[in-house]
């Protein structure tokens, strides 16, 4: 029965491995459930998710899957039954291999070991005592708590898991909730964190290289070098400004912050478009002619190392889009807007689009743009998992 | 059956943190601890290792720490510098090689609590170099071709501040645990571990202060835990009528660090 609480975690996007499976197994046998619901909730939960971000999730699953039946604060019989049963969580657990698309012989080295494993644990651990039934419930499950003095006293209480997987309490950590600064920030720094050591020419004095090598050689001096380890991405951020965008402007502004803060980039440029990418971009958020700079020099002066983002709702009129857009500096009208952006794409082989509007449900009059460009592009929506997503793809080569 | 833990005297758990606590000792798996500043990570180690009687061995992680500095350091220089002046043991390389924090807790008789401290601050591979150490909980000295393994799995806990993505291979060999911000009920246990006798209107009325604080969303640095022990403090200390705390929040500037949340505090006050 208990197999397809597994399926379920899965198809919702749990990557529950027969690694973790196992490791829950082993605990079932060692009795950490301590023979109550509750118990098997904090087990499950301990071993499967690995977020907090995950919490709520889990929850959800967790009242989906076990919803209905009528549980007390103890297991139901029918996983006691089955938890008293070591064939059949073993027979469970080879299908479960089986399925997981294990071929025969490393299913059964899988279950050798668990077996061994098993053997060793409850061996060592639980000094004779195999099964929960040895134990007896009433030792865990139902004897009140009382707060001994100032302590806390462990194993028993009343709460139920269906209470606290109803609360819901992890809701606020959900990733795709847009938060604050902070987690923006944090999204940023995966940038960096991956850009460290990778490439570059070894051009750092290594202290340590060449104590070691010199020492190695008995004296004789050997200069090592290494890779200096800092940041080395260049951010060229684009950012749609006004109009429909001003909803959006909070958002925005600490989106910019964010990318801003502690300079954590080799280098951060930032200028402004409205609705569309034209002849023209501009160095602030007002966007005056006298702070515009020309879209051809920008191509020109930033090579294809930067990493573009850009920032918009990608929803216009279509003439925006597909007309020719005239540029009073070369006077004459040669790119459209997407023309544009397939330039930027062509160069930048780091592109991506963050969006603050939700996909538009129905295409409608707006919805087109959207969906041309969503089309061209990488698009992700503008909260602290798209841009964690965003930041990801970024890094990697296409 | 072995000791569990049941939190200390001056300790306050929760249920859930305790049952996860006894499940990665049980499963003999590093518990990874991750929470809010001021939550109790750092904390929480060394309640287990008081509770359990054993020894606690911390690794505190720096940026610039390598999973290697954990397992041994080979002292090169100090070997070079004994062979130039003759100094007896000099092909001894054993003498030069000396045990990381993780080396130690293997190589003690004893089971040890391993507290590996804010292990996110390292760079990105740092967590994947240690899984087969963790796994199998011992390495390899090329040196002195000796193998440190550990005679009592030690008892692994790491505390991460979630400033980076750890990767999923290390994720999936620990017991997770968020330690969540403690509600009322649970701070004020906690605050009572740190006072002997206390005014229970002042109590009532901090703690309201408190929590009020923490639900202003322009306040950018919430007060956390500590912050909330040592303003009570000085509310006693200062003789403040309680009457008065909710309402003025005396001494906000043990609660709050920054001047923009003091204004925010101000602003909220005097609407």
């Amino acid at each position: 029965m208990f197999i397809g609480f597994f399926y379920l975690l899965r198809a919702h996007g749990f990557r529950v491995t027969s690694e973790e499976w196992m490791t829950l197994l082993r605990a079932l046998t060692l009795g950490l459930h301590r023979s109550s619901l509750t118990g098997f909730y904090d087990l499950c939960r301990a071993v499967l998710v690995h977020s907090e971000a995950d919490y709520d999730k889990f929850d959800a699953i967790f009242l989906e899957y076990f919803d209905g039946v009528p549980f007390e604060d103890e297991l139901p019989e029918e996983l006691l039954d089955w938890l008293n049963k070591p064939e059949d969580m073993l027979r469970d657990f080879r299908a479960f291999l089986q399925s997981a698309g294990y071929d025969e012989k490393t299913v059964e080295e899988i279950l050798k070991a668990f077996e061994e494993r098993l053997r060793e644990q409850t061996e060592e651990h639980n000094g004779g005592s195999y099964w929960i039934g040895t134990r007896g419930y009433s030792n865990f499950g139902h004897s009140g708590h009382a707060p001994q003095g100032i302590r806390v006293g462990g194993v028993g209480r009343y709460r139920r898991a269906f209470q606290v997987a109803g609360e819901r309490h992890f809701r606020d950590f959900r990733k795709d909730n847009t938060l604050d600064i902070r987690q923006f920030q944090m999204a940023f720094r995966l940038l960096r964190q991956y850009s460290s050591r990778a490439q570059g020419e070894k051009t750092e004095f290594d202290v340590d290289g060449t104590v070691r090598a010199t020492g190695d050689k008995g004296g004789m001096l050997d200069v090592r070098w290494k890779r200096p380890r800092r940041n080395t991405v260049k951010v060229l951020m684009l950012m749609d400004s006004g109009g429909s965008m001003d909803y959006y402007a909070g958002l925005c502004s600490m989106l910019f912050q964010a990318a801003q803060r502690d300079n954590q980039f080799k280098e951060l440029r930032v200028y402004y478009f409205h609705n569309c990418l034209t002849p023209t971009l501009y160095t602030n958020p007002q966007m005056r002619r006298e702070q515009g700079v020309s879209t051809e020099w920008v191509l020109k002066n930033f090579g294809g190392e930067y990493k573009v983002i850009l920032v918009g709702d990608a929803m216009m009129d279509m003439y925006e889009l597909q007309s020719k857009r005239w540029d009073y500096r070369t006077n004459e009208a040669k790119y459209s807007g997407m023309d544009y952006l397939r330039r930027f794409r062509g160069q930048y082989p780091h592109l991506v689009w963050l969006n603050p509007e939700p996909p538009p449900r129905y295409g409608g009059y707006w919805g087109e743009s959207y969906g041309r460009i969503a089309r061209e592009v990488d698009m992700f929506p503008l909260s602290v998992e798209g841009l964690e997503r965003a930041m990801k793809k970024l890094l990697v080569n296409r | 059956m072995e000791k569990t833990f049941q939190g200390t005297e001056s300790y306050v758990a929760s249920p859930e943190l305790l049952g996860a606590v006894n499940i990665a000792t049980a499963l003999e798996k590093p518990l990874l601890v991750k929470g809010e500043p001021g939550t109790g990570k750092t904390m929480l180690a060394q309640a287990v290792a008081e509770a359990l009687g054993k020894r606690l061995i911390v690794w505190s992680v720096k940026s610039t720490t390598k999973a290697q500095d954990g397992l041994y350091v080979y002292d090169v220089v100090q070997r070079l510098y004994d062979s130039q002046f003759g100094a007896a043991g000099v092909d001894d390389i054993a003498k030069y090689v000396k045990l990381g924090k993780l080396g130690e807790a293997f190589a003690s008789d004893e089971q040890v609590v391993l507290l590996i401290d804010e292990i996110d601050k390292a760079d990105l591979e740092f967590p994947n170099d240690l899984l087969w150490e963790l796994d199998r909980m011992e390495f390899y000295i090329p040196e002195t071709k000796e193998t440190v393994k550990a005679k009592r799995r030690p008892i692994v806990i790491i505390t991460s501040n979630a400033e980076k993505e750890l990767p999923d291979a290390f994720l999936r060999r620990c017991i997770f645990h968020y330690i969540a911000f403690p509600d009322p009920e649970q701070m004020e246990k906690i605050v009572r571990v740190h006072f002997d006798k206390l005014d229970d209107t002042l109590l009532r009325q901090a703690m309201e202060a408190f929590y009020f604080l923490r639900s202003i969303d322009s306040i950018e640095k919430k007060p956390s835990t500590s912050e909330l022990v040592d303003w009570i403090r000085a509310l006693e200390l200062g003789g403040v009528d309680p009457a008065r705390i909710r309402k003025e929040i005396p001494f906000a500037g043990v609660l709050l660090k920054k001047d923009k949340d003091l204004a925010a505090m101000e602003r909220r006050l005097s609407r």
